[in-house]
């Protein structure tokens, strides 16, 4: 499709920022930062390390039973409230991971009204949601939609005549869905999975509500504890090669699994009898009920006292400068991850083919490193640069370039090369190829890179708190503010606006998708 | 993509830069308006600031920001930084900025006069603008204030698994614990904060307010916090049965921390910047200032807020606050061998 330059160049303008961040975290290794390291393997980074690797083991794991498990209910299965789940499982996405943590602790912890009245009246106890366990609770809780969506479009569309070349093979329904339909999404269900699995290894928000030591928590502790950003610098080191693991593993599983798919009738779903119907609708409902509606209860209960004093016009600013970053970022992130899938699809050489997984590495450096790691070398290059969104739009794309990269990805791997050269045997222009044969097959994909990516602008706060100009409030940087001082009740205010304003995306996404399948 | 789609896609991306633009246009001032980095959150500063304009007519901008990265913004900003002054919510980040050559030193009779020695950088590059006390609190009905005394005293075994921290990840414990080094040296702090670890009834806290939830609820007996916290929850539920002990009354004092401020070193309005400063240093401003989040003012002429005038009057640690950055970085390991995580 592209020239062979042309492809290059892409994949290292896109790789770019990145390189520039991972440069810098290079450097901190070459700079001389007094013992803080040392003083840090002696007593807490053991401990980290060994926590951040469960956590993200577990976090995986526990992501891709419950994504792919509902994916699979709703793509092949009909059950009672089938449609509502079909987008309904999208909504815990809205969800900032530090919210739900903050409203767990707060709800199942020792002093919270339930855990007291439990342990008085019937003598119940349980372990603190405060500890490693609860964090990969709350991580997996938040993170299972982006395998849920990915390995949901992946199934969908699955043709229905593998189905049935299974099922005259003697294979039952569920034999056919293990043994054709799950290596068919395993591509997708991977790359979903990695990407789970770095948002987990970056995460600081939900390890520092539960105060759990991850190398996160580390990472922060030598900077603004020990004042070196230095030493900080180089545990994000770790955290990048940890990453570049994780997509390596990734890839190495995926070629291992590669198929392809060549369209056909879609799946026609099987109605589930009465019992299994009710265990499925029950079973997408306490996901739901426990991700999703017992936090937004929460809040609303937190934020009915403070409503009347916070909320007034300035949030129609706060929602509208939200949603402008996060929309535009998101179209960024998009354009530039469709290239990029592109790009990679065209014989490159290796030299290119190496650079491109760090492309996506920046999901795996917590926020504050990578803004403050781009912002100092682009605004001393560039000064004129500085107070503009220039530099906030190309952290945005740094960090969240993966997010948008997974469906992306995931949906051109199923297109297979065959049809390209049909196309091209029949003489048609590049474009016209595009849109006549990829675009419909892959505007799904578009549409759920779009939405995570904005879906997760929307929550982020670091690089915006950071990069932004005077006086510029989100709804994210206003949950900030007034939890910097912890002041949780107010921001429930800030929280259910972010919540709200990631509704209809979401909704909106799963309609797309159903059209597009 | 149909031509109609794209064209959409198109207006809807025009639309939004136009919706930047408009965002974007901070109109310009006609005087030169104070620059703020601050750490300290918008709902508590704006009104303040707002008031300074109101009554001098000098308009001030300002962005918020964790102040470790405020400070690495300064840092990179250099000569073109548009900041002519930097807020924090601790003396550490301040010594710290100072420390890195980030701010300037400021000669002014009027904050020498309205602020205490102990609560200004000894280099004039920085002071203090409110307190923060943080001390022992307790349950009334299952602790007798008579049995309480110091922080160090909290390390004796009498309170095996009845006492509550936060966790030392928290700037507010790192201070504390820097100042207890400066005042006993590392080895005893090491050897009180071994029993503190060791009376902990549950893994530390995240925040203030759940360590006073679970005084509350009964998982444990006492507690270190800053005052303000407890403000906050007296405001919602006068009843909370959690009360204050002024710690170290009879030894060195209880601990205090400040949020404050310095001018930084390339400030373009210094002379605005000073203004400001003097204008929080007193009167109505310095009440404000102090009142609004129930903190201690610095100013010992200003009136303290009422519910915290009925916590009573303590004498606060006489060592300059500024040994709390001085010493962080060996607070942090000194926690990190005591276990306390």
């Amino acid at each position: 499709m592209l020239a062979r330059w042309r492809a290059s160049l892409v994949i290292l303008l896109a790789a770019a920022p990145a390189l520039v961040v991972l440069a810098g975290l290079v450097g901190a290794w070459l700079t001389p930062a007094g013992d803080a390291l040392q003083h840090q393997w002696r007593y807490l980074l053991p401990d980290a390390s060994r926590n951040t690797l469960i956590l993200v083991t577990v976090v995986a794991i526990g992501s891709v039973l419950l994504g792919t498990t509902l994916a699979a209910l709703v793509a092949l299965c009909d059950f009672p409230g089938r449609r509502f789940f079909s987008w309904g499982l999208l909504l815990p996405l809205s969800i900032p991971g530090y919210v739900l943590a903050t409203v767990f602790a707060g709800s199942l912890d020792y002093s919270s009204p339930l855990y007291s009245w439990l342990r008085e009246e019937i003598g119940w106890q349980w372990p603190s949601i405060r500890s490693l366990g609860g964090a990969a609770l709350v991580l997996t809780l938040t993170l299972f939609p982006y395998v849920y969506l990915i390995a949901r479009v992946a199934f969908e569309s699955a043709a229905q005549r593998y189905l049935e070349a299974a099922s005259l093979l003697g294979r039952t329904r569920l034999q056919a869905t293990r043994e054709v339909l799950l290596p068919l999404a395993a591509p997708a269900i991977l790359a979903a999975t990695a990407l789970v699995a770095m948002e987990a290894l970056a995460d600081f928000g939900v390890v520092a509500a539960l105060n759990v030591d991850t190398l996160t928590t580390a990472l922060y502790r030598a900077w603004y504890g020990m004042f070196s950003l230095v030493t900080a610098q180089q545990i994000a080191g770790f955290l990048v090669v940890m990453a570049l693991l994780l997509l390596l593993l990734e890839q190495r599983a995926r070629q291992a699994v590669r198929m392809r798919e060549s369209g056909g009738i879609s799946l026609r779903r099987r109605r589930l009898k009465p019992l299994p119907a009710t265990l499925a609708t029950l079973f997408a409902t306490v996901t739901l009920g426990v991700a999703f509606a017992w936090p937004v209860v929460h809040l609303l209960s937190w934020a009915s006292t403070h409503v009347a004093a916070d909320l007034d016009t300035r949030y129609w600013g706060y929602l509208l400068r939200s949603v402008t970053l996060a929309g535009l970022g998101a179209l960024l992130i998009v354009l530039i991850s469709t290239l990029f899938v592109y790009a990679r699809r065209a014989d490159v050489g290796w030299v290119t083919r190496g650079f491109a997984p760090l492309a996506t590495a920046g999901y795996a450096i917590p926020g504050t490193v990578l803004a403050v790691g781009l912002y100092a070398p682009l605004t001393q290059t560039l000064p004129w640069l500085q107070g503009t969104l220039f530099v906030l739009f190309i952290a945005y794309i740094t960090r969240f370039f993966a997010v948008g990269h997974a469906p992306m990805a995931a949906g051109l791997a199923r297109l297979p090369m065959a049809l390209d050269e049909a196309a091209l045997l029949l003489g048609s222009r590049p474009l016209e190829r595009w849109r006549k044969i990829h675009w419909p097959m892959l505007k799904g994909s578009v549409a759920a890179a779009f939405v995570l990516t904005f879906v997760d602008l929307m929550k982020e706060l670091p690089i915006t708190l950071l990069t932004r100009p005077f006086g510029f409030e989100t709804l994210a940087i206003r949950v900030f503010e007034l939890t910097s001082e912890g002041e949780w009740e107010r921001a429930a205010v800030p929280a259910l606006a972010l919540v709200l304003a990631g509704l209809w995306p979401l909704k909106w996404l799963a309609g797309r998708m159903s059209h597009a399948t | 993509m149909r031509l109609g789609a794209c064209n959409r896609l198109l207006s809807i991306t025009l639309a939004a830069v136009m919706m930047l633009a408009a965002l974007r246009s901070a109109a310009a001032e006609a005087t030169e308006p104070v620059v703020v980095y601050s750490a300290r959150n918008e709902q508590l500063i704006k009104p303040i600031f707002d008031r300074f304009t109101a009554e001098t007519g000098i308009p001030v901008r300002f962005t918020t920001a964790d102040a470790a990265v405020l400070i690495e913004r300064l840092a990179a900003e250099g000569k073109n930084s548009p900041a002519d002054m930097l807020m924090t919510v601790d003396a550490g980040e301040l010594w710290n900025a100072a420390n890195r050559g980030l701010l300037r030193p400021t000669r002014s009779k009027i904050l020498e006069a309205n602020i205490p020695a102990t609560l200004r950088d000894p280099g004039n590059r920085w002071v203090g603008l409110s307190q923060r006390a943080r001390t022992i609190v307790y349950h009334p009905s299952r602790v007798d204030p008579r049995t309480l005394s110091t922080y160090e005293a909290l390390a004796d075994t009498v309170w095996k698994g009845r006492l509550c921290l936060r966790s030392s990840k928290k700037v507010y414990n790192q201070s504390l614990v820097a100042m207890m080094i400066k005042a006993q040296g590392e080895a005893a702090t090491e050897a009180t904060l071994r029993g503190w670890v060791a009376n902990l009834a549950a893994p530390a806290f995240a925040n203030d307010n759940q360590v006073m939830e679970a005084i509350a609820a009964g998982q444990c007996d006492v507690g270190i916090v800053n005052t303000y916290y407890l403000g906050r929850m007296l405001q919602k539920q006068p009843d909370f049965p959690v009360k204050v002990f002024w710690a170290n009354q009879r030894s060195d004092g209880t601990h205090v921390n400040v949020s404050g401020a310095g001018i930084t070193r390339h400030a373009r309005n210094p002379a605005g910047a000073q203004k400001l400063l003097e204008w929080l240093s007193a009167g109505e401003a310095q009440r404000l200032f102090a009142g609004s989040n129930m903190e201690y003012p610095v100013n010992p002429a200003v009136e303290i807020d009422p519910l915290v005038r009925s916590w009573g009057s303590f004498t606060s640690s006489r060592i300059n606050i500024v040994e709390a950055g001085r010493r962080q970085a060996a607070a942090v390991r000194v926690m990190d061998r005591a276990g306390w995580r």
